[in-house]
């Protein structure tokens, strides 16, 4: 099926949507920092991702896929892992924080 | 070169910049290791997905072998690098005074 890469991602940034609305975790409501996050990650792992797919460390099943591809290759799924992926981890991060009331450095 | 080198210098650059660059030191702190637990937990769900189905193909050549829940170890290592970069940069930003 041609959304399965699609519909993973979905189901992370779906899974993790309550710690922002129930927990309150404020991290997509701090969207110029998570913004500002985002971007460095993204144009780091992009890159990493483009030389390992012009070096053959990976390939992708097409017919899994949408069939968007990008500059470098890069299928339009692999672009949004690197922004859903860091978004769910800092969902967790802050949820920890919450709840155990740990310092986390910029307190 | 292999994955496996680099995903070694990418978990090694990013204990760096945690540590040395921007110091937010979260190598140190219980509520980021805690935090990578959890993350790593679903990590192994969405690799193994995205692996077990054939979403991703390796080359055999350039990774050990050596694979947890149908991902290559390697991912792990590149999974420990963005997530750590990420939580980092995030808390440095918080640091700096943006949107703390």
């Amino acid at each position: 099926m041609r959304l399965t890469y699609l519909l993973v991602l979905l189901g992370c940034l779906l899974g993790t949507l309550p710690l922002e609305v129930v927990l309150g975790v404020r991290v997509y409501r701090r969207w110029c920092r998570l913004v500002l996050t985002l971007l460095p990650v993204l144009v780091v792992f992009a890159a990493w991702d483009i030389a390992a797919i012009a070096a053959g460390h990976w390939s992708f099943d097409g017919s899994q896929m949408t069939g968007v591809v990008l500059p470098g290759e890069l299928p339009l799924e692999e672009l949004l892992f690197f922004l859903v992926v860091p978004t769910c981890a800092i969902l967790c991060f802050e949820a920890v924080r919450r709840v155990r009331r740990w310092p986390a450095g910029d307190e | 070169m292999t994955y496996t080198l680099a995903a070694v210098l990418g978990v090694a650059g990013a204990a760096a910049l945690d540590l040395a660059v921007m110091r937010t030191r979260l190598l140190t702190r219980k509520v980021f290791w805690v935090a990578y637990a959890i993350v790593l937990l679903f990590q192994l769900v969405v690799n193994g997905i995205l692996t077990g189905r054939d979403i991703v193909r390796y080359d055999p050549a350039v990774i050990v072998g050596l694979r947890v829940v149908f991902a290559p170890a390697e991912d792990l290592m590149f999974g420990f690098a963005m997530v750590l970069l990420t939580l980092s940069i995030w808390v440095w930003l918080g640091r700096k005074g943006v949107q703390p």
